[in-house]
Order: C-alpha cells, then structure tokens, then sequence
C-alpha cells in the first residue's frame, strides 16, 4: 500500500540547523534561500512528492517545529 | 494528490507534545538539549503523570529548562541537584523526580552529590547530558573532554598527563548496588532518538519500584562549543566520543 506524506514547518520558530535535512532518507527537504524574522535559513518541501511521512525529520529536530501529515493511497 | 489534500488535522503522525511549552528554547541551532527537553516531555506525556512529576534544574544551558516543559520544577544550585531529587523524594516519596545536568554540573562540581545520591540508592531518575565540554561558559575543559580534544582551557588539546583521562561516571555508578537502571543513549538520529525515549520510560517506570536510582546519560553535541555545525557534530560525536562512551544499556535490574 502506498503512502504520502507532508510536513508543515513553523517557519519562524525554525533555527535552520539543517539536522532534519539530513534525516530525511528521502531528500524532501531543503534549507531555503530566504530567511526567517531570526535570519535563519528554515527548512521546507524541496521535493514534495517524496515525502512518506515517516517522522524521522520531526523526530530530530531539536526545537520540535515539524508536524507530521500521512495518508494512504 | 495536493499537499492541502493531506496536511488536515485527521492525517497528523507527529506532532509537537502538549507539555512542550510555547516559548521558544534558547538553545544554539541544533543543541542536543532541545531533543532531549522533548523525549522527556514526551515520556511524561505518555505515562501521564505530569502532575506527579518534579524537575530539578542544573546551572549550565539547561538552567532554564523549567522555562519549556510543563512540569513543576526546582532550581539547583551548580552540581547539587541529585541532593536536591533526595531532599524531594523523601519529602513526597510518590512523585516521580529527576534531575536534568551537564557534566560540568554533573562530574565536577557535583561529583560528590551524584556518588553519594546513587549509594543511598534514592529512587530518582538522573539524566546526564554529556557534551564533553562546558557549554554554558564559552567551551573550557570538563572531566568528560576526550583526550587530545580543544577547548577554551586545554587549546593544545587535552593530556592525562596534566587533567587526566575522560571519566566514565555511568560506568562508575552502575557499579553501586544503589543503582536499579544505568544506561548511554544518544538522540543525533531518528533511531536513536526513540531508542533514548524508551530508555527514559523505564527510567522513570522504574522509581515505581523503590528499588533504587535510574541513570540515564545522553552523549551530546555542543556544536557552537566544538565549533562545528549541528550536523558535522553529530558525525564527530559518533567518530569521536561513541568509542569511549558507547552507547548501551550498563545495568538493568529494572525486570522489565
Ligand atoms: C558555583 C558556581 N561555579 C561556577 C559557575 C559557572 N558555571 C556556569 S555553567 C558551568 C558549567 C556548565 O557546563 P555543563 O554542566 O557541562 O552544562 P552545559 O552548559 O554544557 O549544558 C559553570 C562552571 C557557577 N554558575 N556556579
Ligand atoms: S516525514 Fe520522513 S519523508 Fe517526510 S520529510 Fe520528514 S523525514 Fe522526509
Ligand atoms: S531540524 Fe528543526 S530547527 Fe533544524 S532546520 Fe529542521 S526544522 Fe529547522
């Protein structure tokens, strides 16, 4: 059965620390080239459509800003 | 498939817990202190008992950890907050008590409180957050440095010769019939990081027994003291300090 999955960052409480991006096993997300009211790099959906919801990104991230969404299809 | 056809609250997975508070942490990008801060409001969360527990916070990073998880909490002073868990225990024997510290707070200046509290075998938890370095002051020397490893106070890199050898204090008090639960976790992967929260329930399952202190330390980055990034600190921390704090249950009395 496959499954999709989304994240929703919260864009300002993200510190741009990049440990999400490299958790991802997928390579959904992405430190954008535009910063946040803190002047940080925060992370989005480069590659949408990848993504499994898996958890593994919000489960690292240090300042819980990522919630997990999965559907099946 | 949009994107709005799957962010509705029906779909949700992983969110962030109800006893993370909203303030935001004041720790670097990247700090392992916010992980950690999160599995034990997560732990909290799923035993349900955020009214029973009690908190001592440390002086170090962590000093303000009362500021984000929605427990009740006391401040320690530097190092003597396992004297502090013994006081409160004893005073309300059916709370769950811990204390949250660094290794500067832990293994040096309160090396005496932590011996002595896991020898009386108080039936508190202690999480050890150990990121080789004092964070808090600007990165000098701890007991716990890794031999040849800069910091602000050994800048041509530590030597036993003249500071010693990095002390392995889970390995020491495991060693105390005091201690029901000594364990070294890590939280720089996903696997890890649920590997740790299922350490921290039964560290904090296990005050239920009486049967003596749970030790759970945590091998950390403090990646603006060991001037990295967050995520080569996590690689330098598995290259690095995993051969001489590897992680792995120590003792586990717990029976369950
Ligand atoms: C009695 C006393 N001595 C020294 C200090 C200075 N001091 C503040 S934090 C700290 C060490 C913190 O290091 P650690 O416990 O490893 O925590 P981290 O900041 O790395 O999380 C020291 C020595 C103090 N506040 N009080
Ligand atoms: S939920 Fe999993 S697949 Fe989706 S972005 Fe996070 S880590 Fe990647
Ligand atoms: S781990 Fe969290 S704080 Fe760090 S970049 Fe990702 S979303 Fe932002």
């Amino acid at each position: 059965m496959a499954v999709r999955g989304a994240i929703e960052v919260n864009i300002e409480s993200c510190k741009g620390c990049g440990v999400c991006v490299a958790n991802c096993p997928v390579g959904t997300i992405a430190l954008s080239r535009s910063v946040n009211g803190k002047g940080y790099n925060y992370s989005y959906m480069e590659n949408p459509e990848k993504c499994t919801g898996c958890t593994n990104c919000a489960v690292v991230c240090p300042d819980t800003v990522i919630t997990v969404y999965r559907v099946k299809i | 498939m949009n994107i709005s056809d799957i962010i509705k609250p029906e779909n949700k997975v992983y969110g962030k817990s109800g006893l993370l508070l909203d303030k935001e942490m004041h720790y670097c990008p990247g700090c392992s202190h916010g992980t950690i801060h999160k599995i034990i409001a997560e732990t909290i969360d799923e035993l349900d008992i955020q009214e029973q527990v009690i908190g001592v916070s440390p002086v170090g990073c962590a000093v303000l950890a009362y500021d984000y998880i929605d427990i009740d909490w006391q401040e320690a002073a530097h190092g003597r907050a396992p004297a502090l868990a013994t006081a409160i225990k004893r005073l309300y024997p059916e709370k769950y008590v811990f204390t949250y510290q660094g290794d500067g707070d832990l293994a040096s200046i309160g090396t005496g409180e932590i011996i002595h509290t896991c020898n009386r075998g108080d039936s508190v938890t202690i999480i050890f957050v150990n990121n080789a370095i004092y964070g808090m002051t600007g990165g000098q020397m701890a007991p716990t440095t890794l031999e040849g490893m800069k910091t602000a106070t050994t800048p041509q890199g530590r030597s036993h010769i003249t500071s010693g050898f990095p002390m392995k204090i889970t390995e020491m008090i495991a060693l105390l019939p005091g201690v029901v639960y000594a364990t070294r976790q890590s939280v720089d992967t996903p696997a890890a990081e649920r590997k740790a929260k299922r350490s921290m329930i039964k560290a904090f399952k296990s005050q239920q027994l009486k049967k003596g202190t749970s030790f759970i330390e945590i091998v950390s980055t403090c990646n603006s003291g060991w001037k990295m990034t967050p995520v080569e600190a996590n690689i330098w921390m598995r290259e690095n300090m995993f051969p001489v704090f590897p992680p792995g249950d120590i003792k586990d009395e717990t029976g369950f």
